[in-house]
């Protein structure tokens, strides 16, 4: 009961922070140089024909008017329409969608399919080989900018081997096979830095589990030190490293937005990074809002997680 | 190649239907063209004026009339027509038998339909200044079409001939921009946002069919991805490839076709001539004489580039080079300054979009201003929403650099307000010559004076016109080497083999 | 005196070399890092200068090294704004407790709720391009970065015998803060400053890739990658040296952090 009372705090203050941040999100567009308008008409425009497209917008709508129709859309699914493309802005999510998601999913797939044995066998084996490596790995894959591996595999794998495209996307309609090879590049430049991260974390965690009364206890019972290891330490030791992958989430984010821009790829981060340079300001309201919720929302499962897994806090419950 | 092949069987049922026809009818292949813009909607009458055009003009959109590869004005939905003695009338008989991609025919009630929606008070046309001397549109008859003008303009048929002058039906006329109905050959067939736009040969076309079935608009903004494309195949043409230090090695690979056709882009340096000292002609001569505009086409263009002296597209055939009005001279440059008053020279803001080829060249100007003791200060200008804020807009700028990609548009010189902040009565005198000229010669006259104009007074330093520098696949026939209008017309490409 | 880790030294040494750099390049440099020249452009390394020259004959070491001070400018100055911010806002919550902690952690909710690159571009488009909107940009991020850890440090501190000792002594919270908790706390503090720093070098380099970072002709790495993209396949050059920097940099300064940490958290030594 405790546990699900302090998770319904959390989810009320989660939905206040969003409502602040919906409302930063739309003063500082709002307050930002540029009327959609005059961009979508271009330099040729008379001034009378960008206001017949203004108010054909409805940009010139009282400010908390449009704030308020943006919100009570929000609440409704109806994110608005695109002012640029014209079209439903959930639909442009959507479309994007497809495109950022598998590829932030494989980047952590493949971050968690490295850093997780490497982590392991680092703590397993302190100040050896497979340690100073795992140790010098996730140092150097921290310090690595992303963009800068997407400039290298492409120089490299791309252009070199001519294996993989160079950027672009086919649409998941050309096959899954074409797609996926689109985004193998980019979620490889996006992995290494998680991995990083998540090798280290995941190596410390080890150690500390390894270090607990419960795992000396139940070697001391005779546990194999094979079975301790995959019975007890790590599945303890995943706690931390799932807390990580959930505040990595915005650098993830970060991050997809320039590698999609290396890539050339039809994401979500080239959506909102295209739709600001355009002033689409509902779009960009919507992105921002989008990813507001996915951190928070994702932060507040691993916190959930947390406290449902937590053998220390399960007694307590 | 094999997505050709692919192409090709899935059409066969369509091209044995066709079998009937002339062998030149079936149509075959498809085409990926790349341009680095996409438009914000597919209706080159409503916004974004280049890139809508580039990806719909002719492929999906036509006009009464059309411009062709070499400039002309041809006919297209309009057979022929007449232009009264007093220019101001001109009657348009059309084309029977022409029907919309929805099924709606096309006649004078359509067309009167269209040119009103461009006049109209709540227009949203972004060159509707290009027509507004229309003042009456009549339809006597469905295959006549009678224009009123309230003063002569010599331009209007040329105007007419542009993407912005398309024809479009009243049904489907708000829903043009995500979803076009034209009279062209091809209809839309996706739209994938931030991505592509594929359309395919559209079997109720009133002219001859074209070529090719499938034709693809992709959109790559980097330079380097545009290569990329083109060399792995997924992209057959680059009207316009974005970077000109890769255009050498596709010159030198026998897999494609390249060319350095002339375009319509002026990058010049805008002034604000309302403010000091740029309000100083001997000022603004002094910088210009401080810009080897060669080494400047080298540095940004490798090379590809145009000096030009005034606002005019060397393509033009109204165009007179007139770089040798004010050459590199820095000496020269320097005593003209400190004439003008600036001995010790002046330091201002360099209001510079971030665009790759407006820094490139801001950087280089920068250091040319600082031979003759003139400092820059380059301020970032995020693009394209603050720079038309800050500097269109507000005029609130000392100097900027812009590419201006509009085809004959040295007419803004002359638009009050215009970012320039440039007022000359001559140039105005000029400009109306042009717009009232009798004849050609005439018009030519007018139109070198107004260059002349401009050289002189500068009131933006002219640095070069940009190349259009195509390339393609050397398999394909037909495609438009020169850009007399921003365009991708796909209508008489087709694959050799 | 407890041993000096290896990562300090290496870290130390690497986080000088760029200093050095960058403080070096204010006086000195072996081309003009501006000056253009037409002939050289885009010839190798070792054909023009060390690191060959860019797209327009500039000599690419003098850049970088230049870049250097652009780069850990724009990095320290955030860092330092940041962390001073978060760290008082930080200490502040502890001390107070109550309704302000709680609009504390609110305000650092909604800051961390903002992806940084995504907020900095927002900021971009707010201020226009530059060096102050990048500082500003990466200081909001790091402002919830150093409030949370302070915080938790803080509250440790606050539990301790001698914090009641000093409330006894009749010393104001504000008092106590500084006197007593700042000190305390300020190992961690400038552990984690080494750390954000490197952070922010990234976040620099990355908003400059995007096109909103400092202007030209001030040399930027960012930038540098942005532009080394388009001579990919004629100039690979271009792209290594600026991204070798930003790499070296970072991890000198997550090193130099690490081993901060050893050195002062024994138990933390321990365990690596």
């Amino acid at each position: 009961m405790r546990k699900l009372r302090y998770l319904g705090r959390r989810l009320a203050g989660l939905l206040g922070i969003l409502g602040i941040a919906s409302l930063a999100i739309f003063l500082l567009i709002e307050a930002a140089p540029g009327d959609p308008a005059q961009i979508m008409l271009g330099t040729g425009a008379q001034p009378d024909t960008v206001a017949a497209l203004r108010a054909e917008l409805g940009l010139d709508r009282p400010l908390p008017l449009r704030y308020l129709a943006w919100l009570g859309g929000v609440f409704t699914g109806d994110l608005g329409m695109s002012y640029t493309y014209g079209t439903p802005v959930a639909e442009l999510i959507g479309q994007r969608l497809v495109v950022t998601l598998p590829l932030t999913a494989m980047a952590t797939l493949l971050a968690v399919a490295v850093a997780l044995p490497l982590g392991v066998m680092a703590a397993q084996n302190p100040n050896r080989i497979v340690d100073s490596l795992a140790t010098a790995f996730s140092q150097i894959g921290i310090a690595v900018p992303n963009f800068w591996i997407g400039l290298l595999l492409i120089l490299g794998v791309s252009l070199g081997l001519g294996w993989f495209p160079t950027g672009g996307f086919p649409g998941w309609r050309a096959g899954a096979l074409p797609a996926l090879s689109a985004l193998v590049l980019p979620a490889i430049a996006l992995a290494i830095p998680q991995a990083a991260v998540l090798t280290r974390v995941t190596r410390a965690a080890v150690i500390e589990v390894s270090n607990e009364d419960f795992i000396r206890t139940a070697r001391a019972k005779g546990l194999s030190r094979r079975r301790a290891l995959w019975r007890h330490t790590v599945p303890n030791a995943l706690l931390p490293v799932v807390t990580m992958l959930g505040l990595q989430i915005p650098f993830l984010i970060s991050g997809a937005v320039l590698v999609e821009n290396v890539f050339t790829l039809p994401g979500i981060g080239t959506l909102a990074y295209q739709a600001l340079s355009q002033r689409d300001l509902i779009v960009v309201q919507n992105v921002v809002l989008f990813f507001a919720v996915i951190v928070l929302g994702v932060n507040l499962l691993v916190d959930a997680l947390y406290i449902l897994l937590d053998p220390r806090l399960r007694g307590s419950g | 190649m094999f997505a050709r092949f692919r192409h090709f069987a899935r059409t066969l049922p369509q091209a044995a239907l066709l079998a009937a026809l002339p062998v030149a009818a079936i149509a075959a292949g498809e085409v990926d063209f790349v341009q680095s813009v996409e438009p914000a909607g597919l209706d080159p009458t409503v916004s974004s004026p280049v890139a809508a055009g580039q990806v719909t003009w002719q492929n999906l959109f036509e006009g009464l009339v059309a411009i062709d590869r070499d400039g002309r004005i041809v006919p297209q939905l309009a057979t022929d027509w007449t232009i009264s003695e007093d220019r101001l009338t001109y009657t348009f008989n059309l084309r029977p038998d022409v029907t919309f991609h929805n099924g709606t025919p096309f006649d004078s009630g359509t067309a009167k339909f269209s040119i009103e929606r461009i006049v109209a008070d709540d227009s949203t046309n972004g060159q509707k200044a290009l027509y507004t001397d229309i003042a009456a549109v009549e339809a006597p008859d469905p295959q006549t079409l009678v224009l009123t003008l309230s003063r002569p303009s010599s331009d209007l048929l040329y105007w007419l001939g542009f993407p912005a002058a398309v024809m479009v039906e009243e049904g489907s006329a708000d829903t043009n921009g995500t979803d076009p109905v034209g009279t062209g050959p091809f209809k839309l067939d996706e739209w994938r946002k931030g991505d592509r736009v594929i359309m395919s040969a559209w079997d109720g076309y009133w002219g001859d069919p074209a070529p090719l079935d499938t034709i693809t608009a992709r959109f790559i903004a980097d330079p380097q991805a545009q290569a990329a494309a083109l060399q792995s195949g997924q992209v057959d043409i680059a009207s316009e490839l974005g970077a000109p230090e890769l255009f050498a090695q596709f010159a030198e690979d026998p897999k494609f076709a390249t060319n350095v056709g002339t375009g319509e882009m002026e990058v010049v340096a805008g002034m604000n001539n309302a403010r000091a000292p740029f309000d100083n002609v001997r000022v603004r001569r002094a910088l210009m004489m401080a810009i080897d505009r060669d080494a400047l086409i080298q540095a940004v263009k490798s090379g590809y580039g145009t000096p030009i002296g005034s606002h005019f597209s060397p393509a033009s055939p109204y165009y007179t080079d007139l770089t040798g009005e004010y050459p590199y001279d820095p000496e020269a440059a320097r005593a003209l300054l400190a004439e003008a008053g600036y001995p010790n020279g002046f330091e201002f803001t360099f209001k510079v979009p971030n665009r790759t080829y407006a820094q490139r060249s801001a950087e280089i100007l920068q250091a040319f201003f600082q031979q003759i003791g003139v400092t820059a200060n380059i301020v970032s200008s995020d693009f394209p929403a603050a720079w038309i804020q800050e500097v269109f807009t507000d005029t609130d700028y000392d100097m900027t650099i812009i590419g201006h990609a509009e085809p004959l548009d040295i007419g803004i010189y002359a638009r009050d307000p215009y970012y320039f902040n440039y007022d000359s009565d001559a140039f105005d005198a000029a400009m109306q010559d042009v717009a009232t000229a009798t004849d050609e010669a005439a018009r030519k006259a007018a139109y070198i004076r107004a260059q002349e104009i401009l050289a002189d007074d500068l009131p933006a330093l002219f640095l070069y016109s940009d190349p259009k520098l195509g390339v393609w696949d050397a398999g394909l026939e037909g495609v438009w080497p020169d850009g007399p209008v921003p365009a991708n017309d796909m209508t008489e490409v087709r694959w050799s083999e | 005196m407890r041993r000096v880790p290896a990562t300090l030294w290496i870290g130390a040494a690497l986080s000088l070399l760029f200093v050095g750099a960058a403080l070096l390049s204010r006086v000195w440099t072996p081309a003009d890092p501006t000056g253009m020249n037409i002939a050289a452009r885009l010839k190798g390394p070792g054909e023009a200068g060390l690191l060959g020259a860019d797209q327009i004959g500039r000599d690419v070491l003098s850049i970088v090294m230049a870049g250097a001070w652009t780069s850990l400018g724009i990095a320290l100055t955030a860092t330092a704004i940041g962390g001073a911010v978060g760290t008082a806002t930080g200490m502040a919550a502890a001390a107070g407790r109550g309704g302000f902690e709680r609009a504390v952690m609110a305000a650092n909710g909604v800051l961390f709720a903002f992806p940084p690159i995504l907020s900095a571009i927002l900021l971009g488009a707010l201020l226009g391009p530059g060096a102050g909107t990048a500082i500003l940009a990466i200081g909001l991020f790091m402002v919830p970065v150093f409030a949370r850890i302070a915080r938790g440090a803080a509250l440790q501190v606050w539990s301790r015998d001698f914090i009641k000792a000093a409330r006894m002594a009749g010393k104001g919270p504000v008092r106590i803060s500084i006197e007593h908790v700042l000190p305390n706390i300020s190992a961690q503090i400038i552990v984690q400053f080494a750390i954000q720093t490197g952070l922010a070098i990234l976040a620099e380099a990355g908003l400059s890739f995007l096109g909103m970072g400092v202007a030209p002709p001030n040399p930027s790495w960012g930038r540098m990658l942005s532009e080394a993209q388009t001579y990919l396949s004629s100039a690979p050059h271009l792209v290594l040296a600026p991204g070798l920097a930003i790499a070296g940099a970072v991890l000198g300064l997550n090193l130099l952090g690490d081993g901060l940490r050893d050195l002062t958290d024994p138990r933390r030594g321990q365990a690596a």
